[in-house]
């Protein structure tokens, strides 16, 4: 009798306003990864260097939305993607770069490029390729909606393990005690 | 023999004069709170600790004990309007819980890890709140504040110097200092105050404390909320 192999599901992943810290975490879950890559491939992801997302299973976002960019590619992973994930505090509270929000754009832009100590001859940067940045960070769940979040800064590798394998075997995504953190 | 009542199914004995809060703690049984505490006269404005009293809400801290009440808590039903109601604490404020010295220690987040909240929910509100840096060895961190009043009782009944008052109504809501100028340093509030102690949350913090107990063996991680009333289980455990 042949085998019939399981088909694998597609899973993208991106950072948009993050630090990359839960993607080092998501690479924390070690030899699982060969676990992993044996039920999912992946798609648009830093693992892979694919630039566009294609149709998918599972979308992972890491990091809010700081500029117009973040914005477009949400918006495509939420097109591409039948599950979408928050992963991470920025992605679901809109974290450090958040904190930014109770000032004025203006005034940060002219402290960081203009009034500095050590500054000569500072300018705004303005090349059209510049993706221009929002007045407020948000968190993604204020854009698009989304299925699954994993809280954490960042979240650990057990945790985000977890919820891919709950994922993966057809139930709803759980964190108890010591896996659920927003620190 | 004592009184009795039923709580979730439980007979719970209490003393005349316990509320339902005071007769469950001393049974045992975890009721979700943040603003009260057991040493203080019970405010009833965090509506975590609601429970239904023969089919109707009230909150647990404030409701007497009586013979025979059927009081339920611990069901699907109240911890979802918990859980929505410390979402709303979340988005009102800015809690950045990675850049806060109270994490771990935290009721607020032990609240919400121990209700399953995984995400805020809800639009944010980003509130501009500048903190009061003044005093040279406390912080008050305004951002964090979710006006439990606990510094206001403290401060009144038991350190008798009334530094802290909540302010405005509704959304409007804040915590204010007791000083013309409006700021701490300008108080005679102390370190060993109550008021200083009680914070259930990070707003008013001890300067040059940063990181005493690491991260990974504050209040919470060893065990969750729950599990600090002796005798309890947590919520979830089925």
């Amino acid at each position: 009798m042949d085998v019939v192999e399981k088909k694998k599901l597609k899973v993208a992943t991106t950072s948009l306003a993050g630090c990359f810290g839960c993607h080092m975490s998501f690479l924390d879950i070690d030899e699982r990864l060969f676990e992993l890559v044996q039920r999912v491939e992946f798609d648009r992801s830093p693992l892979t260097d694919i630039k566009e997302v294609g149709p998918c299973d599972i979308g992972i976002i890491e990091g809010g939305l700081c500029n117009a960019e973040n914005v477009h590619v949400l918006k495509e992973f939420r097109r591409q993607c039948k599950v979408l994930i928050a992963m991470g505090a920025c992605a679901v509270n809109g974290g450090l770069p958040a904190q930014r929000n109770h000032l004025p754009l203006t005034d940060i832009l002219s402290e960081v490029y203009l009034s500095s100590p050590g500054l000569g001859n500072g300018l705004i940067p303005n090349d059209p390729e510049l993706p221009l940045p929002l007045n407020q960070v948000h968190p993604i769940h204020e854009v698009v909606k989304v299925d699954v979040f994993i809280p954490g800064c960042p979240p650990s590798g057990d945790a985000i393990w977890k919820v891919l394998t709950d994922l993966l075997s057809g139930q709803d995504p759980r964190l108890g005690h010591g896996l659920i953190h927003y620190d | 023999m004592s009184d009795t009542f039923t709580l979730d199914g439980r007979e719970i004995p209490f003393e005349p004069g316990q509320t339902i809060m005071q007769a469950a703690l001393a049974a045992g049984v975890y009721i979700p709170r943040l603003c009260y505490h057991p040493e203080f006269k019970p405010h009833g404005s965090c509506k975590l600790c609601t429970v239904k009293v023969n089919g109707r809400h009230t909150a647990s801290c404030t409701y007497k004990a009586a013979p025979g009440l059927q009081v339920e808590s611990n069901t699907e039903e109240l911890n979802t309007e918990r859980r929505t109601l410390v979402q709303m604490l979340f988005v009102e404020g800015n809690h950045f819980c990675p850049s806060c010295e109270k994490s771990g220690d935290c009721q607020l987040q032990a609240t919400a890890y121990e209700l399953g909240m995984m995400s805020p929910h809800f639009d944010h509100f980003f509130p501009d709140r500048p903190v009061d840096a003044s005093h040279p060895d406390l912080l008050l961190e305004f951002n964090r504040c979710i006006l439990c009043s606990l510094c206001v009782r403290a401060s009144r009944d038991v350190d008798r110097k009334n530094v802290f008052a909540l302010a405005g109504r509704g959304i409007h809501s804040h915590l204010i200092v007791n000083a013309a100028s409006g700021r701490l340093a300008d108080t005679n509030v102390a370190l060993e105050d109550k008021a200083v102690q009680v914070c259930p949350v990070g707003v008013i913090l001890k300067k040059r404390r940063g990181f005493a107990v690491p991260i990974g063996q504050r209040t919470y991680d060893a065990a969750p909320i729950s599990g600090h009333v002796q005798g309890s289980a947590s919520l979830t455990e089925e």
